[in-house]
């Protein structure tokens, strides 16, 4: 068993009036069965509404299954006595920078998460600054939050995370409301942590481009995974992504169509150069 | 240009008053005011003023700050002082028309508006020379002999710390929103008091509403990151009493004997 894995996952959103009474159920997450490994990047893709962030939650034991199980480190989500470990080891970066930053001052939102807990106060020095070298925010760890880039911010919220040791790190859309410059710089900083630290990185996202780099990932559509693979297997299949309504990147969609026309080019290219070579020139 | 905006009006510098511990400050100021109200002749407030002007030159910030501080309360102080000078009775001085000045009420008009200026600076230093995160852990570490009576103390401070977080980012929100209110033709310059008032209602809505959603986030990234009210937490940044601060805590004690010895027991 990996470090996350679950097992016919359900999970049901109950929609009430302004009595209380049900008006209907919406199933968000259907039967999702997925085994990630230790020291994995795993991405997740979907669009708007697909239920990927509300699997992300899962993970987190934010939200608990209606059906189905959610396995951490071997770890039940559903029994509460695990909750604490459990949010410990799966560290959760959310969506917009600006409200999961707690402390007034760089260094103190990083040791925000091992105040909690019950670190040494001299242990959480040296986690705060391993934390913030790891993400490349060292020189800002007496900066307002205020005064920094959304890419910055986000890179403290991952440092926060780092801050409490855990083996899997859950990104629910960190770039979603970032810049193109902003979104770069916070992908290389989790692609760090995936390559230097070895911790597992679950990668939630819209944005095709940055799934690239991924070991595995998952497609979700209607809280059901509708494709999975490594992202050449995903992107030679453009057809179905664009009936997903997912883009593809430029290169590769210009691959796809290059092929359908004629030209003696493989599926699933990822990279400008890798097009380059598939043309010979 | 709201990010800028700088809660508690701060001044960086580096002096011994900057450096002493929240605690120390906090118990200080409580004390001073104590004794501008123990004291009631002129010997106690000269030594009180005496006090708060060696603590304005040991915190290196320069006086005008202060005085700054006094010009919201100039309109309270000298309500406070026309009313004395009038409306006290005693020995007439001065009479003219229907009003009388007594004895009394210089008097006591002048105390009245020494005691405010007093005040009010006292706590400027205070402000000026801690941080606002430094005072919320110093309040939380005070009043901690409160949580035996079910005070949820760490609750409070953390409260007040996640609002100073959020105020620079609420300003912004609604510098924002504002924007694209007048965009679409909202008017909040023209109009009386009323109208102003009025027009505020659809600047407000969305606001509250940003910020609840803002609320429910934050405490799901708390949560996110174990946090669970203040048992068995630890603090990156503790509070320990230096010598500095029993220094300064013998200072005040010393203030105190002698301020309410000259000011109200003498004369």
């Amino acid at each position: 068993m990996g470090i996350v894995k679950t097992d016919k996952l359900v999970f049901e959103y109950i929609r009430r009036d302004e009595e209380g009474n049900v008006e209907g159920i919406t199933r968000a997450v259907d039967e999702v069965s997925l085994d990630v490994k230790q020291g994995d990047f795993v991405a997740i893709l979907g669009h708007n509404g697909s239920g990927k962030s509300t699997l992300a939650k899962h993970i987190n034991a934010i939200l608990y299954p209606t059906e189905g199980t959610v396995f951490v480190d071997g770890k039940n989500t559903s029994d509460e006595s695990n909750l604490w470990d459990i949010r410990q080891e799966a560290g959760m970066v959310f969506q917009n920078p600006d409200n999961q930053i707690i402390g007034q001052v760089v260094e103190e939102d990083v040791g925000f998460g091992p105040e909690n807990l019950g670190v040494p106060t001299k242990e959480i020095w040296e986690r705060v600054e391993e934390s913030l070298k790891a993400v490349g925010m060292y020189e800002f760890r007496k900066y307002s939050p205020n005064k920094l880039s959304g890419g910055q911010k986000q890179r403290v919220s991952i440092a926060g995370v780092i801050a409490m040791h855990p083996k899997c790190i859950i990104l629910d859309e960190p770039t979603a409301m970032l810049d193109p410059n902003g979104r770069k710089e916070v992908i290389r900083a989790v692609r760090a942590l995936n390559d230097v630290e070895g911790i597992t990185v679950i990668l939630i996202t819209h944005y095709m481009e940055e799934i690239i780099h991924a070991n595995k990932v998952f497609v979700m559509d209607k809280g059901k995974i509708a494709m999975e693979g490594t992202p050449r297997e995903i992107f030679s299949q453009v057809d179905k992504l664009k009936k997903l309504r997912l883009d593809v990147p430029q290169v590769t969609l210009l691959a796809h169509e290059l092929r359908e026309s004629g030209l003696p080019i493989p599926e699933g290219i990822l990279t400008k150069e890798e097009l380059i070579k598939a043309l010979g020139l | 240009m709201l990010r800028d905006i700088t809660l508690g009006q701060y001044y960086q510098a580096d002096s011994v008053i900057h450096r002493l511990d929240p605690r120390v400050k906090l118990v200080t100021t409580i004390c001073f005011i104590i004794s501008l109200f123990l004291v009631d002749n002129w010997a106690g407030y000269l030594i009180a003023g005496l006090f708060l002007l060696m603590i304005i030159r040991f915190s290196k910030v320069p006086f005008k700050f202060m005085v700054r501080g006094m010009k919201s309360i100039l309109f309270l102080l000298i309500f406070a002082a026309v009313f004395n000078l009038f409306l006290t009775p005693g020995e007439v001085v001065v009479s003219f028309w229907k009003l009388k000045i007594t004895r009394e009420g210089i008097r006591f008009a002048a105390f009245m508006a020494v005691r405010l200026i007093f005040l009010i600076m006292g706590s400027s230093v205070m402000t000026l020379t801690t941080t606002p995160n430094n005072l919320t852990d110093g309040l939380e570490k005070l009043l901690g002999p409160l949580k035996v009576l079910k005070v949820p103390v760490h609750e409070i401070a953390m409260m007040m710390s996640i609002a100073l977080r959020f105020i620079p980012i609420l300003l912004e929100e609604t510098d924002k929103i504002m924007k694209a209110q007048i965009a679409r033709g909202a008017d909040f310059e023209s109009g009386n008091l009323i109208r102003k008032a009025k027009s505020l209602v659809p600047l407000l809505v969305p606001l509250f509403i940003s910020a609840f959603r803002r609320a429910n986030d934050l405490a799901m990234a708390m949560e996110a990151r174990c946090y669970r009210g203040g048992e068995q937490r630890t603090k990156m940044k503790p509070l320990i009493y230096h010598k500095a601060d029993v220094l300064a805590y013998g200072t005040v004690a010393c203030y105190l004997v002698i301020c309410i010895t000259f000011g109200k027991i003498l004369l």
